[in-house]
């Protein structure tokens, strides 16, 4: 079943469906709750957003909460630079996510749904509210009771935090909380809440289709299934791709690179830099999972601007709650500007680099933790043209 | 609650479940260095300063928000741990204006200390404070000063939980994050109640009140001007701790001394005018209850809410701008001594009033505004010239050079310096009620309250709210309305409590005729004005000493004080007089809630 | 005034009358006038009974809740990395000769105001921008005077 690490397109998200609106919700809700969850497990299927927990493990959590108030909420806030997947799949898919939401709430008992929408994505509203609309009707039809509401955002990266997204929700500042309790077992208004990515919704819903056995045949041992990548850059094929988890760099940049690839953004720029000489050996979504966003440069980019770019968003989007967060950042960004005015010694990046480390074990929440990733893995790669 | 087990540095510990690991590692006397976390608040969790190492987790947990896991080996003190936290000192060191030597709490900053602590190098990382921070001085009461500022948000904690008041938040995000106001207005604009609760928790030099003891100094200097200083009954109890004293050790004696050392002209009582209040604050309630339950007088508000805390004062005013008229009309201990030193003091020592200087010591923040309020003129003369914080005086003590434990014991001067046990309860939660009932009781019976000892222990205590009914039986003839009442009194402390005790208030469903308010936790003991650090050990001590005190003093019924008879037979005449009037009782200011 | 009150008492009849209302109050008068004032921050605050420093603080946290005077049609280039790339400073010039007005700045007929922003999500077809909520994608300076035409003659 591994697929020996070969770029294999898929089309599996995005694929025609021949059945009416809501079949596949419809077809999902005759089936016993226990079942779709053990499928879903079984899938391998794991969340889309990045952080990569199995989602059959979650939603098993959260069916057993005994609360009769449960909120199921679908993570539209993608904010990370080079992440644009979720925005194709509203736009294009919005059914499918939906119906991801809607096969939630039924294994989980769960009456309130809501679409957490990022603010800069205000102009997909129109079209995703018909589309809401229609599904109410078809929920009514199959018995479902399960409303969905819109929550806009209102423009803050960290809001992709599940428990940052949830504050922001109670009309609060958009600060993590600290975990546990987790969101599950105490969320929005203190209630269990289930939060997913949008793509974790579709692919749910994609399992449900075609069965686990088949998800379950894409993909690595380790990482199973289908997955969106946001590829953008130095590319002529900039756009969303559905891939197969699991392929050399090498491969990849091949087939999206412009010929001159020096390096590619994994993850997000909260993933990691690939230089040229690791890309016969790196492989994208071994490991963790990531959430598909994927920067390709060339080499007439520097990428002391890359990194300095990617430091000037960290310490705006930092909640500024934490202190390795919101100072770390800003010494980060100060530290590389100063080794390259010649202020600070070479010898400084090192220093930095000790500070993304521990950045990385003592903040709050992700943003702050993973920060290290793409600090450590530029100024290592590309440490000449830190200095000069 | 079950009980878990975990180990903390090698040494196993017992603990409920759902303690942090803090906690847990309190329990055995391990030492984690925190900031963010103040035990009166809820826990934030965002210094990272108390980080510690759970076996086979790669990321440190922040101690104060992690529950200790079962079963797991935590270690605090492993190179990792050590180095983090250096890292994160630095960092915080690195966003500070670091003038320590010209900073009000060098010596006393929670930063400071874990940056020695760690030996942190100032150089390490590039300096990310913000230039041109301006310290707002705008209140009369707290200055801000941002450069300081660590972002902890205890500040914000304070005021919004245990004063709801609100008037301090995080604004912005990331780099841009800080402490504001109400769109970063003066403080003096805001709905600020100048309680000083943040001050006290400030771990920096970033809050703090504003001074005033060089312009006493300067008084005290200039032979023209004749300097009163009263002192407050809670600075008494608390003074000790900056000058090498255990936190609730009494300290009056040594007190008076060092002023007269110091060169002030006259040491008093603040504890007199106390007294005082109890008279005139006993008699307005036992008038409003006359109006409102022989005369059906509607106009007249019960229940009659006390009026010595100025931070309680502003929060009715901000937050019940329409029920201002429960408040009682007396004016707070400070401010009837301010006009009686310029007035009954003036005339009786037969100085030119302009020529005194009344210097107020309290344990408060808020006694600063009071003092500067501009209706507070009442004797022709500002009615106090200066307030003090008991921080404040303990500094001039030890600019003085003085070898304060070594002070002989001094008395008050007279007049104004006499005072009774019930007025040095005022310094307590609850206290201003045991003292008005002790008296209030003895005035309409002529007899003494049906309590051992006349400790009203009901409203004594830490509850937030506390509530007792006393029933009114063989009254004396001229209070034969009041046979039989159930009287029914409260008490608040912490303005939380306030509103709570205002909302049903407002809400018409109070069933109080009279209420104490204080609005520090603890009362004045816990004022903002206070030695910091506070925690509720080092309020229950004072509170403690407060009440010994009390049970020291010969006299303990405010009306049974002999300078108070005789200022009533000299000067006052009668309570609520037409003297008492013009000089003891003072109005109101509605003012905005948002 | 009584628009932003009507504004609030819409949101407060569909969110009620609790803290979860606030954000969709401010998002509210934003589409409504572009920017939320004192004066509205303090309405907001009494409607939901929280203090005006919380509605500030909440408030200050999102780029999208600005309480400085907007202009009619924000406009929000994108800054992050992708859109760096293609070119966003080229468009950033351009508004700003249209506009005559540098970053951060509102025109004085306050028609027009120029921010820039982190990642709106359009990466694949960058330079992108916003107006108000509109997307622009794969711009060029070019461009730029026929966009802006457009809203002026709006």
């Amino acid at each position: 079943m591994a697929n020996n690490n070969k770029l294999r397109k898929v089309d599996i998200i995005f694929s025609a469906y021949p059945g009416n609106p809501y079949d596949i919700l419809k077809n999902a809700i005759q089936r016993g709750k226990n079942e779709i969850i053990d499928d879903l497990i079984e899938s391998g299927l794991r969340g889309r957003g990045g952080a990569g927990f199995l989602t059959g493990y979650k939603w098993r959590f959260m069916a057993q909460q005994k609360e009769t108030e449960k909120y199921v909420i679908c993570n539209a806030d993608e904010g990370e630079p080079g992440t644009f997947k979720d925005r194709k799949l509203l736009v294009e898919v919005p059914r499918r996510v939906i119906t991801g939401m809607a096969i939630a709430a039924y294994v989980t008992d769960s009456k309130y749904g809501v679409i957490y929408l990022r603010a800069e994505y205000a102009y997909l509203i129109a079209d995703l509210q018909k589309e809401i609309d229609i599904f109410q009707e078809a929920a009514k039809k199959i018995g479902l009771d399960f409303t969905i509401e819109i929550f806009r955002g209102a423009g803050a990266y960290v809001c992709g935090e599940e428990t940052a997204l949830i504050e922001s929700m109670e009309g609060k500042r958009g600060e993590p909380r600290n975990k546990p309790p987790y969101p599950i077992q105490s969320g929005y208004l203190g209630k269990p809440t289930l939060v997913n990515n949008v793509e974790t919704f579709a692919s749910a819903a994609m399992v449900c289709r075609f069965g686990a056995e088949t998800y379950k045949s894409y993909g690595t041992d380790d990482q199973h299934g289908s997955k969106l990548f946001s590829i953008s850059g130095d590319s002529p094929k900039e756009g969303v791709h559905e891939l197969e988890l699991g392929m050399k760099i090498s491969d990849f940049v091949q087939e999206f690179g412009d010929g001159d690839t020096k390096a590619v953004q994994v993850g997000g720029v909260a993933g990691f830099c690939i230089p040229r000489k690791n890309f016969e050996t790196s492989i994208i979504g071994e490991g963790n999972t990531t959430g598909g966003a994927t920067m390709i440069f060339n080499s007439t980019r520097s990428m002391y601007n890359v990194l300095h770019n990617y430091l000037e968003f960290f310490a705006e989007e930092s909640c500024g709650q934490c202190t390795p967060c919101r100072i770390g950042t800003q010494q980060l960004l100060k530290g590389i500007e100063a080794v390259k005015s010649g202020e600070k010694p070479e010898s400084y990046l090192q220093d930095l680099i000790k500070l993304s480390r521990t950045m990385k074990v003592t903040s709050k929440c992700g943003l702050g933790q993973s920060v290290t990733n793409s600090f450590v893995s530029i100024v290592e790669n590309f440490k000449e043209e830190m200095i000069y | 609650m079950s009980m878990i087990s975990l180990k903390i540095d090698g040494q196993l510990v017992e603990v409920e479940s759902g303690t942090t690991i803090l906690e847990a590692a309190k329990k055995i006397n391990v030492n984690i260095p925190t900031l963010c976390h103040h035990e009166d608040l809820c826990v934030a969790g965002n210094c990272r300063v108390c980080v510690v190492e759970v076996k086979g987790r790669e990321r440190l947990e922040a101690s104060c928000s992690t529950p200790a896991p079962e079963g797991m080996e935590i270690w605090t003190n492993t190179a990792r741990v050590r180095n983090a936290r250096q890292d994160i000192v630095s960092l915080l060191v690195s966003e500070h204006n670091t003038q320590c030597t010209t900073c009000y709490r060098n010596t006393n900053c929670e930063l400071q200390n874990l940056a020695a602590e760690y030996n942190v190098d100032g150089n390490r990382y590039l300096s990310v404070l913000k230039p041109g921070i301006k310290v707002d001085t705008s209140s009369w009461s707290i200055e801000k000063d941002d450069s300081k500022c660590i972002r902890c948000q205890r500040c914000v904690r304070t005021c919004a939980e245990l004063q709801h008041v609100n008037a301090l938040t995080a604004s912005h995000k990331g780099k841009d994050m800080k402490i504001s106001t109400f769109l970063d207005l003066p403080f003096n604009e805001v709905v600020c109640t100048n309680c000083g609760q943040c001050v006290n928790r400030c771990p920096t030099g970033a809050l703090t009140e504003r001074r005033y003891f060089n312009q006493v100094w300067e008084a005290i200097g200039d032979p023209t001007k004749h300097v009163v200083m009263n002192t407050a009954p809670s600075v008494r109890v608390a003074l000790g701790e900056m000058l090498g004293y255990e936190v609730g050790h009494r300290v009056t004696g040594k007190m008076v001394t060092a002023m007269r050392k110091m060169g002030a002209d006259s040491v008093l009582d603040t504890d007199f005018a106390a007294d005082l209040t109890i008279i005139e604050e006993g008699n307005e309630l036992l008038t409003r209850l006359k109006k409102v339950l022989v005369d059906k007088d509607q106009s007249v508000k019960l229940p009659m809410i006390t009026s010595c805390s100025p931070g309680w004062v502003k929060f009715i005013e901000h937050m019940f701008p329409n029920h201002l008229g429960h408040l009682s009309t007396c004016k707070s201990p400070q401010q009837m001594f301010g006009t009686l030193s310029k007035t009954y003091y003036a005339e009786q020592k037969g100085i030119d009033p302009k020529d005194i200087v009344s210097v107020a010591i309290m344990p408060c923040a808020a006694k600063k505004y009071e003092a500067n309020r501009p209706e507070m003129n009442d004797s022709g003369y500002r009615d106090i010239d200066a307030g003090l914080t008991t921080r404040e005086f303990g500094l001039m003590i030890k600019q003085a050079g003085l070898d304060f434990k070594n002070l002989p014991d001094g008395a008050f001067d007279s007049i104004m310096g006499e005072s009774t046990g019930a007025g040095v309860i005022f310094g307590a939660t609850g206290g201003v009620m045991e003292a008005a009932l002790r008296t209030a009781y003895a005035v309409v019976t002529g007899r003494s309250v049906p309590f051992e000892n006349l400790n009203i222990t009901a409203v004594r205590g830490t509850d937030g709210i506390r509530e007792a009914s006393i029933k009114v039986e063989n009254c004396l003839p001229e209070w034969s309305f009041l046979e039989g009442v159930v009287l029914n009194v409260g008490v608040a402390h912490g303005l939380k409590n306030a509103r709570i005790i205002m909302d049903q208030i407002a809400a018409g469903t109070s069933k109080y005729h009279f209420i104490e308010v204080m609005a520090c936790p603890g009362g004045c003991i816990g004022g903002g004005g206070q030695p910091i650090p506070t925690n509720a050990e080092i309020r229950a001590k004072r509170t403690a000493a407060i009440y010994e005190e009390d049970m020291g003093k010969p006299i303990r019924m405010s009306h049974e004080n002999p300078e108070i008879v005789k200022i009533y037979e000299e000067y006052l005449h009668e309570p609520l007089g037409h003297k008492s009037h013009k000089l003891l009782h003072t109005h109101y200011t509605p003012r905005n809630r948002y | 005034m009584a628009e932003i009150e009507m504004i609030i008492n819409q949101k407060i009849e569909r969110y009620g009358r609790e803290r979860k209302a606030l954000l969709p109050i401010l998002q509210g008068i934003v589409a409504a006038k572009n920017y939320i004032s004192q004066d509205d921050m303090v309405c907001v605050a009494r409607a939901l009974d929280i203090s005006a420093a919380d509605v500030y603080g909440t408030a200050s946290f999102y780029s999208f809740l600005e309480n400085k005077v907007l202009g009619k049609y924000v406009i929000r280039v994108c800054r992050s990395i992708t859109c760096d790339m293609k070119g966003k400073n080229k468009i950033l010039k351009a508004l700003e000769e249209e506009l005559r007005i540098q970053l951060g700045e509102t025109t004085h007929d306050r028609l027009f105001s120029l921010e820039a922003t982190n990642c709106i999500g359009l990466c694949d077809m960058g330079p992108a921008m916003l107006i108000n909520e509109k997307p622009y994608t794969h711009l060029t300076a070019e461009r730029i005077p026929e966009i802006i035409f457009e809203y002026r003659n709006k």
